[in-house]
């Protein structure tokens, strides 16, 4: 873990006797101390994955880029605003994130609505990095499957600054049956990187959180972006079939790691 | 919980008191104690999100002037959620006791404050008052308190408890080590635990944050733990910080609970959306009591707040968020709890956005505690998203040493692989022992001395991998 123990002084660094477990767990154990205090190393290594946390919070999102991805493999975004207007207050008004701009829901409201199956939206939420990095991966690869299978794919939605309950003003405004939202989760000073994927069936205004099924932690070191695409595919599959998502679904999945982290 | 013959001496005021205040050329009014509280609260995210914080700090400061001229009997006369309303309402109103609130009941809250600061208010003289003191007139005093108010006054009073061993004694700073592993796997777990018993923490409780909620998974941790503590004779106990009906089926089930943890509010709305109620609580807590499991005392609940929870529940009523706070500690108070904890920082910066306001609500929340005579520890924290970092911690957690804080969090390398958030470490204990004199539990700083863990109390011993601890790890 740390990168730099070679620059603690061995006489002045008490070495933990029990190193070896940790194999067993990512958690900062047996990191050894100096006086009772933490080797220069062990302060140095915390303090780069704090930086690099603090860094996902609050990287631009390329939405542009997103954007020009998804056309290049034939998908058609559609650029809108959540009613937050800067990075400080989507933070301090989560309540703001969890609704279009009024220019985004006019612009919905006269839109054609073409009852889709399935909208997907993509936001920075709290990791740029997440979303920059894993939600094309995610998204292509689970339409495509989707798609053979006979699904209406909708537009993508990209709607930087936005937080998961928007997902249920833009599923009703477009008549969709599903909706997914991908974002960027909370860094942990382990993942900064880290996208959330939220499904619900027949979006409407009245959605609570145990109307939705989540898949979190996926990233290269967690649940793959494409393995994360093949769960919610069967997700979707027994949604439909079922008619049911949230709690009432979470209860039928066969897979434990679908639902929390996955190691 | 309702008491007929209670409901009708504390009537509604039919309409609240308007107060006002001029100051130069502005007028600065305030429609009831509700909102005269709120617009004198220091500020916070929370407050603003809520849209009941003071839009100026001219406001502000005058909603202080106008607050400390309150009696504090008016804080029973003018319920902040009306009686009939809430089950927490009528908590805190049917058990205060008058006896004990005779010689506070000409103060206004300016007068509280310095009653509070005199020289002959000791330790003892608080804890005669606390059954007079509600939640309201606690979290009113604690907004016109400088930070300095704050830890002076709550380092005068002493809560002490006990389970295995007791905590909370004077020159005493007990932790609660926190081993949680992402996917609850038993070797994960037990590699932290062990960690944090060899560098001298747990005494508090070995607490673990299970990431699914069930009760196998509730039932594997508690044997885990208990198989533990038992084979090497910890003075601790353990605690898996599940829904508190899951504790119960444990319980019910014959499995080793030691203490019921919970998550508690200030309002009946918020508590039920954690899925609880009073009776629910009492239910929890006669179980693990049927247990009889501890060996020096029986404070069989553990309870964890912090603020903001009421309002994210939508179920603040237009209050602030210490007020909706002060108001939980009302509910841990009612169970006898062994440990409270404020978890400060973890829910945001929509609440508290960044260290300073972190701090205050630290210092806030462990000084409402310890005046309504609980045992609080705080779990000195923050996310990535929120503008603190690890200095502001040692801040919070060097004010808090000073404070008399019970308990803190013990975490390895103060990171929290499972909730994804910074608490404090076990390094960060022996910091605050080190700079403060502080001392485990009694029984945990002998078994400690015993198993040449620790030497004096404060310094740790090279382990060698014979320790029995060790060879614990290496089956």
């Amino acid at each position: 873990m740390p990168s730099s123990e070679s620059s603690s002084q061995p006489g002045l660094v008490a070495q933990d006797a029990w190193h070896h477990l940790r194999q067993y767990t990512a958690a900062r154990i047996a990191i050894g101390r100096a006086g009772g205090s933490l080797p220069t190393a062990a302060l140095l290594d915390f303090r780069l994955s704090h930086a690099r946390a603090k860094d996902a919070v609050h990287a631009e999102f390329n939405a542009d880029g997103v954007c020009d991805d998804l056309l290049a493999r034939g998908f058609s975004p559609l650029r809108l605003d959540s009613a937050a207007k800067n990075r400080r207050e989507y933070l301090l008004r989560p309540d703001l994130g969890r609704r279009l701009s009024m220019h985004g829901a006019e612009f919905l409201k006269t839109a054609p609505q073409d009852a889709p199956d399935l909208v997907v939206i993509i936001s920075d939420g709290l990791s740029a990095l997440a979303a920059n990095s894993h939600a094309v991966a995610t998204a292509v690869p689970l339409l495509e499957n989707l798609a053979s299978k006979g699904w209406k794919i909708g537009r993508v939605v990209v709607v930087p600054l936005a937080r998961v309950k928007i997902q249920d003003e833009i599923g009703s405004l477009l008549g969709a049956r599903f909706t997914l939202m991908l974002l960027g989760e909370r860094p942990g000073l382990g993942a900064p990187d880290s996208l959330g994927a939220y499904f619900t069936a027949y979006p409407s205004l009245e959605k609570t959180d145990a109307d939705r099924n989540c898949i979190s932690n996926i990233r290269p070191e967690g649940i793959s972006p494409t393995a994360a695409a093949v769960k919610l595919a069967w997700l979707f599959e027994s949604s439909r079939m079922t008619g049911l998502s949230g709690v009432m679904l979470k209860d039928k999945q066969p897979d434990p790691g679908l639902i929390g982290f996955s190691s | 919980m309702v008491n007929a013959a209670r409901f009708f001496s504390y009537p509604i005021m039919p309409s609240h008191h308007r107060y006002s205040l001029c100051i130069g050329a502005r007028r600065h009014s305030f429609e009831g104690l509700a909102e005269l509280l709120a617009k004198a609260s220091p500020e916070r995210s929370g407050d603003q999100l809520a849209g009941v914080a003071a839009e100026s700090a001219e406001e502000r400061v005058a909603a202080q002037c106008l607050l400390a001229d309150v009696p504090l009997s008016d804080f029973l006369a003018e319920p902040l959620i009306p009686y009939e309303e809430d089950e927490v309402t009528r908590l805190i109103l049917d058990s205060h006791q008058p006896a004990a609130f005779v010689r506070l009941s000409t103060l206004s809250v300016g007068q509280f404050r310095e009653w509070l600061l005199d020289y002959s208010t000791d330790g003892a003289a608080l804890e005669a008052v606390a059954a007079g003191l509600t939640p309201e007139m606690v979290a009113a005093v604690s907004k016109i308190m400088s930070n300095q108010d704050l830890i002076l006054v709550a380092a005068k009073r002493k809560v002490i408890t006990a389970f295995r061993n007791t905590i909370g004694l004077p020159g005493r700073l007990s932790v609660r080590l926190q081993p949680n592993h992402p996917t609850d796997d038993v070797h994960g777990i037990a590699a932290s635990t062990l960690d944090g018993l060899l560098y001298g923490c747990g005494d508090a409780v070995i607490g673990i944050n299970p990431a699914t909620d069930s009760v196998a998974a509730m039932e594997t941790l508690l044997k885990l733990l208990d198989e533990l503590i038992q084979r090497h004779q910890i003075p601790t106990q353990s605690c898996i910080l599940a829904h508190v009906t899951t504790a119960i089926e444990c319980i019910s089930r014959g499995a080793p609970v030691d203490l019921v943890f919970q998550s508690v509010a200030g309002t009946e709305a918020a508590n039920r959306s954690f899925g609880i109620d009073l009776a629910l609580l009492d239910e929890a807590r006669q179980a693990a009591l049927s247990l009889n499991r501890g060996t020096v005392g029986n404070h069989v609940m553990y309870f964890e707040t912090g603020q903001g929870s009421c309002l994210s529940a939508s179920a603040n009523h237009g209050l602030d968020q210490q007020t909706c706070e002060a108001r939980a500690y009302a509910v841990a108070r009612a169970f006898s709890p062994l440990l409270v904890n404020t978890v400060v920082g973890f829910i945001g910066p929509e609440y508290l956005y960044n260290g300073k306001q972190i701090i205050r609500a630290g210092l806030e929340d462990h000084f409402c505690g310890k005046l309504l005579g609980l045992p609080m520890g705080c779990d000195v924290c923050y996310t990535n998203h929120a503008d603190a970092d690890q200095d502001d911690m040692d801040n919070l957690l060097t004010l808090l040493g000073v404070a008399g804080c019970n308990f803190i969090m013990g975490v390895p390398g103060a990171d929290d692989i499972m909730l994804g958030y910074q608490s404090t470490s076990f390094h960060d204990s022996h910091y605050l022992r080190q700079v403060l004199g502080l001392r485990p539990a009694p029984e945990f700083d002998t078994w400690l001395q015993e198993h040449g863990i620790v030497k004096d109390g404060t310094r740790l011993l090279a382990t060698r991998s014979s320790h029995a601890l060790m060879q614990h790890a290496f089956e």
